[in-house]
């Protein structure tokens, strides 16, 4: 089976859905002739045409707004924002518009719109081109959150949140575009709002998404020399947060480290360690641990080695989990 | 200042009430005459003024039709003074007031064909009731029953939009979608939007998107601006140094002031620009030259910022006496006609009001409905947990 990069398979992914329903439209700054700055949307306007792939004025509230014109009208847009941090000018018309009108319609009103977003640091960029904003937006009802952490899952993710009637917020790991993998596509795609074990283990649970899975993945092959048998968790849903698999995995293992590239404060982070002891406090034999990115703006990027969660850091925790 | 619901328009033809040219000049230094362009097709006499541009749009408002605009201005304003009144009698948390628009919105709403659609702002209630909403239907957004309960597909108007501009660029968004769906033509089906906002909203930058989008995909959608004068208590030129239609150039549209209490004016000048829009010319920016007769919202206090003389003024510009006027001056009609209408607004105001005392308290877990399209285990949860909570109550 062909090695796929992660901007391939979302590439492969909205032309599938764009072939399947001529109401999906791709619109944002570049996303047509340039085929995106991560050329995510390459060659689909020149196969789907103008119409159906808009390369839009230079300003975000104008890309969700008239996206959720568009969806009123009967469209599913699929809007790209070019980097996490310019994504506020849009802010309003997400959690003001975009979250609230089926709720405020009574169900009237269907705004099926996908708002994707390459996130995270990692790679060298100037400042606004390397943050985490997920849970701006996990914050506020009536949006879903996910994030991809993988081409197979790229592929089938932004499709099933295309084919979602309700906004998605897509969070994409702009430092793993270029990382191949395998996708299936005889294989019956995993839930969009799920979250999965990817690798399965006894003595302690690491619960990530996004850009971080690599490197989780990367402590538990490095824990396996210690004897320890990391069970890694990619909860791929931010919102709704699915954390059955999780809660099922701490009350085998009693150890939870939770990592993610964003400020830890009010985070995805803080979420799932308030509900995993609101659930599972008696399997607890340690407090559950975050890795995470501090609690500054996003550095310069000759730090954000030091910013962001590393082998060594995940490591570091899992041992002080387990020393307890 | 005068309290507005206790505001009768002056008597026609009256010349006593009249304020001086003076009087005028003072009460207009935050406002002027509309500027030379103005389009206006009925005087503030009641005088029917030619206008070799937009009398074409006009031809066919004869008697009747010019009644029923007539009937369309008092009921609006019937409504609106009763919903001031229900506010300032504890039934509502709000109202929105719309004295002194009324044909403004009416010219507007009637000039919409059926197809078309419209973004209202949160003032809209004459154009909701061009498009057949009933005024009962904009009560529960007020006493906090829901946030808009008409069907805003079956309507075609959209839900009320509180956070001021959003609805600008939702509406070049909609309207971009009906070009492209090939509905912007000569056919009998072609379509156009209208989106209403206020002097105010200018100032946003999602008017200046809505409008930057709107030109370059070439979108049909009326941009209808009702410049009442006040954005609460700023004045429009703490928000504009040109003439709010005059920006239109900036974008490469056409921008044209009609006087906003002309509903002939404004039903015309709004016609040509869906026109303009349908045919595949649009976007068009009408700034419809109006006033606010009363507050922004009952929360509000216009004798801190305006002055006494400005509202004098206004007030003969009336927008439903002129009408009043040309109707019994040109058109012979009789008293039997006004005093129907007044028995018709009468009763629709009983109606609103008793409609509005009755509304019942929404379920307890009403507010769980909907957030999503798809279940959402989260929201499922609270809500059982909630309602195990106020079952405990029960037998207490």
């Amino acid at each position: 089976m062909a090695q796929t990069t992660l901007a391939k398979a979302l590439n492969n992914g909205l032309r599938a859905a764009m072939e399947r329903d001529p109401k999906v439209i791709v619109m944002g700054e570049d996303v047509g002739k340039l085929g995106g700055v991560y050329r995510v949307t390459d060659g689909l306007q020149k196969d789907f045409g103008e119409q159906r792939v808009l390369d839009t004025p230079l300003a975000e509230s104008g890309i969700i707004g008239t996206a959720v014109g568009l969806a009123i009208r009967g469209f599913r847009p699929v809007c790209e924002i070019q980097f996490d941090g310019f994504v506020f000018p849009g802010f309003d018309q997400i959690v003001s518009q975009l979250a609230k009108l089926h709720y405020r319609s009574q169900g009237k009103v269907k705004v099926p719109v996908v708002v994707r977003i390459p996130f995270g640091g990692g790679i060298g960029a100037v400042e606004h081109h390397s943050e985490s904003p997920e849970s701006y937006f996990a914050h506020a009802a009536g949006l879903k959150v996910v994030a991809c952490s993988n081409p197979a899952d790229a592929y089938w993710m932004i499709q099933q949140a295309i084919a979602s009637d309700d906004p998605v917020i897509f969070f994409e790991p702009k430092r793993r575009y270029w990382e191949k993998g395998e996708i299936d596509l005889d294989a019956e795609p995993h839930p969009l709002f799920a979250s999965r074990v990817v690798r399965p283990g006894s003595t302690l649970t690491v619960a990530t998404y996004g850009p971080m899975l690599k490197t989780c993945l990367a402590a538990a092959s490095a824990a396996e020399s210690d004897g320890h048998e990391l069970e890694v968790i990619d909860l791929r849903t931010l919102s709704p947060l699915d954390l059955d698999p999780v809660l099922e995995s701490v009350r085998r293992t009693g150890h939870l480290v939770v990592v993610a590239e964003a400020p830890s404060e009010s985070s995805i982070t803080s979420e799932v360690v308030a509900r995993v002891q609101q659930a599972a406090f008696y399997s607890l034999e340690a407090p559950v641990l975050r890795v995470t990115g501090f609690d500054t703006p996003y550095p310069p990027s000759k730090c954000e080695e030091d910013y962001l969660p590393d082998l060594d850091r995940v490591l570091d925790a899992v041992d002080r989990s387990l020393a307890w | 200042m005068s309290v507005p619901q206790d505001w009768t328009p002056p008597t026609a033809g009256s010349q006593d009430s009249r304020p001086s040219r003076e009087h005028v000049v003072a009460g207009l230094k935050a406002t002027d005459e509309g500027d030379p362009e103005l389009v206006q097709l009925l005087t503030p006499e009641g005088e029917r003024v030619a206008d070799p541009r937009f009398d074409k749009y006009a031809t066919d408002v004869d008697v009747d039709a010019l009644r029923s605009l007539y009937r369309d201005l008092v009921l609006v304003r019937r409504f609106d003074r009763e919903g001031n009144a229900l506010q300032r009698q504890g039934q509502l948390g709000i109202w929105v007031p719309l004295l002194g628009q009324e044909a403004a919105q009416i010219g507007a709403g009637r000039a919409m064909a059926p197809q078309d659609m419209a973004f209202p702002s949160y003032r809209e209630h004459g154009v909701a009731w061009t498009r057949g909403i009933d005024p009962t239907d904009l009560l529960g957004i007020f006493r906090g029953t829901d946030h808009g309960s008409w069907d805003p597909k079956a309507t075609r108007f959209h839900l009320y939009t509180i956070v001021i501009g959003n609805q600008v660029l939702n509406a070049a968004g909609y309207a971009m979608g009906q070009k492209f769906e090939g509905k912007v033509g000569d056919g009998p089906d072609s379509e156009a939007t209208i989106c209403f906002f206020g002097d105010g909203a200018t100032s946003q930058g999602d008017v200046h998107e809505g409008f930057v989008w709107a030109a370059v995909y070439d979108a049909p959608v009326v941009f209808y601006c009702q410049n009442n004068q006040w954005a609460i208590s700023e004045p429009t030129e703490r928000q504009s140094r040109v003439p709010l239609y005059k920006r239109a150039t900036g974008y490469g549209f056409p921008g044209i002031r009609v006087d906003g209490n002309d509903v002939l004016a404004c039903l015309a000048v709004t016609r040509w620009a869906l026109e303009e829009c349908r045919s595949g010319n649009g976007p068009v920016l009408i700034e419809a030259f109006t006033y606010r007769m009363d507050a922004h919202t009952t929360s509000d206090d216009p004798s801190r910022y305006r002055l006494a003389d400005e509202l004098e003024l206004w007030k003969l510009k009336d927008p439903i006496e002129r009408v009043r006027v040309n109707l019994v001056r040109e058109h012979g009609v009789g008293q039997e006609f006004f005093d129907g209408v007044q028995a018709e607004s009468d009763e629709l105001a009983a109606r609103f009001r008793e409609f509005c005392v009755n509304m019942p308290q929404p379920a307890p877990d009403r507010m769980f409905s909907q957030v999503y399209a798809e279940p959402s285990p989260l929201i499922e949860a609270q809500r059982a947990e909630f309602l195990d909570y106020h079952a405990s109550f029960e037998g207490v």
